[in-house]
């Protein structure tokens, strides 16, 4: 299994474009993988026959685990691999496929199309299941009951509450042992600690797998690095006049120019001079990145992704303003390889879009800081000269991780951007 | 209420209508004095004469055609057939005719009739007295095709079918003529047509079956109620065409296992039809696979006796099909 990410400790097979005993040539795409939030084709590092597959669809394994032997015919094959790193399955919920394959306690016997959604529906891991169908089948009414027991309370001793603290079961990360920190979650059955309880009142609305990626890296971001926000404000004049005199020029040349180019164009310049906030934080020492890969945070259907412009110092207007608009038409339709959202280190999030003034936003670990970019509104402003006046004004927030930088640090670099958006001269 | 057969109940709904509307008429082959080979007119030329009661030649493409021509002229025939196997001959006008009479006239014109014929095996009456022939119409846009399975329903349905105002074909299984009794009220009451009904209350798997195999499909469900604690649930079709696809669905969505019985050959049968239906819209509730208990691919119901229950599904092998599939 490919390292997808730099984050990312697995994946999953979805599809084998080859079967075994089928031929396949070097660079021919042997198997699709997903993995955060992406698919990507990978293609065969060697040519010959593909001689066993050891990792079926719809398995997680961490990366680096040996997914297939490719080989000649007739060579001897391996039935399983001695040091395997362990494969964590994923929850038989929404992978299981309705047609062939069961697992487990099934008995190898099919999961019919109503079971399989009994299970999705109410997180069921049907493994669990005696089956008294034909073959050890899981069958309608196994389930049914099965999952009508679950739901009855087991008697619980005491609730957490009435326990002296010493009785009661540990929570949080350092009680889960460190795979645990890696996997998703299996469901309510697999749940740590505690008497079963029914479930509180409400709608549940399943994890999808977006939302379990945002959940882990946002908590895991704040729990790593000690955010602090910095608020600056910026006159935008200056970069509205310029857009609106560049507006139709740019859109003959197919180019949609939005504000975020210009907020890219500054945050990369200030990026340049200052090579502290483009860097990550690491036991061994601050991390200067020796290029400047700006992600923007876009919002999609599930939840949100970060495509990244890479070398965007080395871009001009023109050439960010044009990748922007590739990167997010991409985004929304769900189309970004693997390469598109890493090797970021600079994020922007754009949330004045949405109408929010300003926010402290989360830092994209592993990088330093996150620049916040609020709604550019008309406010009335107080000039040098003591005169009132009107002016488009955007609040700049800029949230960074402490470890790394002080606020005199970062408040240089965010003044530092305030001045090439005001002074812009395109 | 009396109870009575299912021949008897036929009888009365053609008696009534024939006193309620002038328009109606019966023709077929010896039904006049004669009172039809299975005495489904028994005294009905007798109380209404020969303007309303009129035999026919042996010519079924005759008396249907004959039947639309009075249809499209303001009647109302109830055209008889006396025995399935022999509408073959009046498929043309049926099917190119009377099915098509108010789609290619745009509404202009509609064929009122009521064309019915005794169907099926299991009287020992050899390849042309036992044929099902329900597949061939059902599948024909136009027409309407209904099965009943007990007197009250065949009193009800074929009282609809005789206001309906389009061609219906009206199969009554002759095995059951006096076979099936049954409590009949004696006044004016119709039977819907296009309704399905739930004979028997289940959650095990579902049972569609219409006509003689309905009436086995019961027993059968009540052996493997009794012997093995099975509950099956039983569905009536009683209108093939149109098909009640809500109860049809809303049974499978309850047990997730379907059963088709039928008499007519297994392939293109009826039966595909459900089952199509069930996988296409029922999928997410399937538990099961969707089989049919049907007769065999054999060109026609055999004389010989052995071979003739070899043919015909029988309660025994209905409960042994309900058996099967709930074990699944």
């Amino acid at each position: 299994m490919p390292k997808l990410g730099e984050s990312v400790v697995e994946g999953t097979v979805s599809r084998w474009l080859k079967q075994e005993g089928e031929t396949i040539s070097e660079f021919e795409p042997l198997l699709e993988v997903s993995s955060d939030k992406v698919d990507s084709e990978i293609p065969s590092p060697a040519g010959g026959v593909l001689l066993k597959i050891y990792v079926p669809e719809g398995e997680t394994v961490t990366a680096g685990t040996l997914l297939a032997l490719i080989g000649q015919p007739g060579e001897a094959v391996p039935e399983k691999l001695a040091d395997q790193p362990v494969a964590m399955s994923k929850p038989a919920v929404p992978e299981v496929s309705a047609s062939a394959g069961g697992r487990g306690g099934n008995g190898g016997a099919r999961i019919s199309p109503v079971v399989a959604r009994i299970a999705a529906e109410h997180q069921v891991d049907i493994s669990r299941i005696k089956g008294t169908g034909i073959g050890g089948r899981v069958t309608k009414k196994d389930i049914l009951a099965y999952v009508e027991g679950r739901s009855g309370t087991a008697p619980s001793p005491a609730l957490p509450e009435e326990l002296p603290p010493w009785e009661r079961p540990g929570s949080g990360d350092l009680f889960k042992p460190t795979d645990d920190l890696y996997k998703p979650p299996t469901g309510r059955d697999d749940q740590p600690s505690g008497p079963a309880s029914a479930l509180p009142a409400g709608e549940i609305i399943p994890l999808s797998k977006m939302r379990r990626l945002i959940a882990e890296h946002m908590a895991a971001s704040k729990r790593t690095a000690p955010h602090v926000t910095t608020v600056f404000e910026a006159d935008m004049s200056a970069v509205t006049a310029h857009r609106k005199a560049n507006l139709d020029a740019f859109a003959a040349r197919g180019i949609n120019l939005t504000y975020t180019a210009y907020f890219v164009a500054a945050a990369a310049y200030a990026l340049r001079l200052h090579p502290i906030v483009n860097s990550r934080w690491m036991e061994e020492g601050i991390l200067i990145q020796p290029e400047v890969a700006i992600g923007i945070a876009a919002a999609v259907d599930e939840g949100l992704i970060v495509p990244v412009i890479r070398r965007a110092d080395e871009l001009a207007l023109p050439g960010l303003a044009r990748q922007i608009n590739d990167l997010a038409s991409r985004a929304r339709a769900g189309q970004l390889k693997p390469d598109d959202v890493q090797g970021g280190t600079f994020t922007i999030t754009n949330h004045g879009v949405s109408g929010s003034l300003f926010a402290t936003p989360i830092i994209n670990q592993p990088q330093t800081a996150i620049l916040g970019v609020g709604a550019i509104q008309k406010r009335v402003v107080v000039l040098d000269n003591d005169a009132i006046a009107v002016r488009p004004m955007v609040y700049l927030t800029l949230t960074f991780d402490h470890r790394v930088l002080d606020g005199a640090t970062a408040d240089r670099f965010m003044a530092d951007i305030k001045k090439k958006l005001e002074e812009w001269e395109g | 209420m009396p109870e009575m057969t299912l021949i008897d109940a036929i009888r009365q709904a053609m008696d009534e209508e024939l006193a309620r509307d002038k328009r109606v008429f019966i023709t077929g082959e010896d039904v006049g004095p004669r009172g039809g080979v299975f005495r489904a007119t028994v005294g009905l030329y007798d109380k209404y004469g020969p303007d309303r009661v009129i035999d026919s030649p042996l010519a079924e493409l005759s008396i249907v055609g004959v039947g639309i021509g009075a249809a499209l002229a303001g009647m109302r025939p109830i055209c008889e057939i006396q025995f399935a196997d022999f509408i073959h001959p009046a498929f043309n006008q049926i099917v190119n005719e009377a099915a098509r009479y108010y789609y290619r006239s745009n509404g202009d014109w509609n064929v009122p009739m009521v064309i019915r014929a005794p169907y099926g095996g299991g009287i020992g009456g050899g390849l042309y007295h036992s044929q099902s022939v329900e597949a061939f119409f059902a599948h024909v846009p136009g027409l309407k095709v209904v099965i009943p399975s007990n007197p009250y329903d065949a009193k009800g349905l074929l009282k609809s079918a005789v206001r309906d105002p389009n061609p219906v074909l009206f199969f009554e299984p002759k095995k059951g003529y006096r076979l099936i009794r049954g409590d009949v009220p004696e006044d004016d009451y119709t039977v819907p047509l296009g309704t399905a009904r739930v004979t028997r209350q289940g959650s095990d798997l579902t049972v569609y079956a219409y006509g003689m195999m309905h009436f086995y499909t019961l027993q059968a469900a009540e052996k493997a109620a009794a012997e093995d604690g099975i509950q099956a649930e039983v569905i009536d079709i009683r209108t093939l065409a149109p098909l009640d696809r809500v109860t049809v669905l809303e049974s499978f969505k309850k047990t997730g296992k379907a059963l088709i019985v039928h008499e007519d050959n297994r392939f293109m049968g009826y039966g595909a039809e459900i089952a199509a239906l069930l996988s296409d819209e029922g999928f997410e509730y399937m538990d099961g696979p969707i089989r049919r208990l049907t007769g065999p691919d054999v060109p026609g119901v055999p004389f010989s006796h052995t071979m003739q229950d070899f043919f015909m599904p029988s309660v025994d092998k209905i409960a042994a099909a309900i058996r099967e599939l709930a074990a699944y």
